[in-house]
């Protein structure tokens, strides 16, 4: 095996080896969620014509279940190596800034999309759901994964305390995916809100997923992938840049 | 590519502390080298640098002729590292740690070797069992195991004894010891200086990030000057005159520091002259402490 691929491998067998905490639980998360909103809100909010509320909820929950996902896994992996100190046993090794990488952010990706993939599969049979541009649903699933992984490669470096990562994900990466659009189109907000909404990339990779399922959405589905797409260029070109200088990873 | 490791005038510091104030040594292939000196001195520091873990402000450090920096890949397959902390990850069994470890260095279809260390470090009967089940030195085992899956010819062992009971102890320096006449070069760090002394050939004492001392154990052990007279005497009276040269009285027995054999003479006759019985006298050869303590002194 490569160094590339054992990593992958490793970060791939640590969060199946707790898949009931790591997989299950996030589902359950989201299927609370659209129970709950939907027996709320269903006769109330009218977004897409011909689309159900519960309809509308389930590809915004997948895709924040997924982003969150996503983000836990490279960030917590790193974290917990860094407190431990476990995480010699990768600095002590050939592996490459470039290897170290793609393997958090394909780990990420995966545990992202089979949480993502689990909350549509689950919340399916409480909603007319259908998929009219599978491949726009893919790329924007695996480009949001994507951007969370990178991101939680960022933050998990950064963070020298559990705290720090909590409030990482507490008071960033949870308000911008609630806020991205998950149980409301931006249209229904007043303009201001709107506006600012356009400011939020979490927004972009949940109104393209959504585009994928409805073929309706806020935005056209080429602005979010070019936006999606800087976004992961961008949080990549950081990660990788920690990586190859070894900040606080290597003294 | 004469050298296991050279490192040249290596400089690091951190915040006001200098660590490495210009290091500099050369350890041949298939040396046994022990790295000593007090908490603080710089020795994981630099051992950091070598494995990668710690990056220089200044100096060079090759490990079997490659730049530990601008050859990274080659440096760190050349080289194990058994660190001081007892890290594991709590996720994996031993064997998965060891696979997991051996793949990171991309090595194929390594499981044959993977099982003879697991053997040899006697973790057979703990093999599939998680990290956290194991005791602390059977941890410590495994974290030599991985030091040695991609087969290094050049380890590190960083105060690998510590904590460690003397079964273990004992077990862990004969496998060290095979793997050294075996081919392996072997650096050693370790507050036992009795360890040090019995098995490296040559040795570096750092103090406050400079080499002190850098010779052959031997050498090291031959400059410390004088001898030691351990005596029981009857009556139990040490005369005044050898006052200055008492360096401890154990129980009911005087230890004199003296500059050479040669003086042993004079005070077995001065103390006849007094008429003081030697019921016992015991010579001590100088060890790696007065070695030690002597340059810590001198330093």
């Amino acid at each position: 095996m490569s160094g590339f691929r054992t990593l992958l491998f490793k970060e791939l067998l640590r969060f199946w080896k707790v898949s009931f905490q790591t997989i299950a639980a996030p589902i359950l998360t989201a299927l609370l969620y659209l129970l709950i909103f939907s027996h709320a809100l269903e006769s109330r909010v009218h977004v897409y014509p011909g689309v159900s509320y519960t309809a509308f909820l389930v590809p915004g929950l997948a895709m924040m279940s997924l982003l969150q996902n996503a983000f836990a896994n490279s960030s917590s992996s790193l974290i917990q190596s860094k407190i431990t100190g476990n995480i010699i046993f990768v600095l002590l090794t050939p592996l490459s800034p470039l290897e170290t990488f793609l393997a958090y952010v394909l780990a990420a990706v995966v545990r992202g999309i089979v949480v993502g993939l689990g909350v549509v599969l689950v919340t399916a049979g409480f909603a007319d759901v259908s998929v009219q541009h599978p491949l726009w649903v893919l790329v924007f699933a695996v480009l949001g994964a994507g951007i969370l992984g990178a991101l939680g490669i960022i933050a998990g470096i950064w963070a020298d305390k559990f705290d720090q990562l909590a409030a990482f994900q507490n008071f960033i990466i949870v308000p911008l995916t609630f806020l991205a659009g998950v149980f409301y189109s931006v249209h229904s907000l007043p303009p201001f809100w709107q506006r600012a909404s356009h400011f939020n990339p979490f927004f972009y990779m949940v109104d393209g997923f959504r585009y994928g399922f409805f073929d309706a959405s806020d935005v056209p589905p080429y602005l979010s992938l070019a936006m999606v797409t800087g976004c992961l260029a961008l949080l990549s070109g950081l990660s990788l840049r920690l990586l190859h200088t070894g900040y606080k990873l290597r003294h | 590519m004469p050298f296991a490791i050279e490192v040249s005038d290596v400089r690091k510091r951190f915040g006001t502390v200098q660590a490495l104030d210009g290091i500099s040594l050369a350890i041949g292939k298939g040396e046994f080298f022990g790295l000593l000196g007090p908490n603080g001195a710089g020795k994981t520091t630099l051992i950091s640098i070598l494995a990668g873990l710690a990056r220089a402000d200044a100096g060079l450090l090759r490990v079997m002729g490659y730049d530990v920096k601008g050859q990274y890949p080659h440096a760190r397959r050349a080289l194990g590292v058994v660190p001081q902390e007892l890290v594991f990850d709590p996720f994996f069994t031993v064997r998965e740690t060891l696979r997991i470890q051996s793949g990171y260095f991309g090595l194929r279809n390594n499981d044959a070797w993977v099982d003879e260390i697991i053997e040899r470090l006697d973790l057979t009967s703990k093999a599939d069992a998680n990290m956290r089940q194991l005791s602390g030195g059977m941890k410590r085992r495994v974290l030599v195991a991985q030091a040695l899956v991609h087969k290094p010819p050049v380890i590190i062992l960083d105060e690998p004894t510590a904590g460690v009971d003397v079964e273990l102890r004992q077990q862990l320096w004969h496998f060290v010891r095979e793997l050294n006449q075996a081919g392996h070069t072997v650096v050693l760090t370790t507050h036992y200086l009795e360890e040090a002394e019995a098995l490296c050939s040559r040795i570096a004492v750092l103090k406050q990030g400079r080499i002190v001392a850098l010779d052959t154990t031997r050498n090291l052990l031959r400059g410390v000057s004088g001898v030691r007279l351990r005596l029981r005497l009857t009556p139990d009276r040490l005369p005044a005159v050898f006052a200055d040269q008492l360096v401890v009285k154990d129980g009911d027995s005087y230890v004199l520091a003296m500059e050479s054999y040669a003086q042993i003479e004079g005070v077995l006759a001065h103390l006849r002259s007094e008429r003081i019985e030697v019921q016992e006298l015991e010579v001590l050869q100088a060890d790696l402490e007065d070695v030690f303590v002597q340059i810590m002194r001198k330093h």
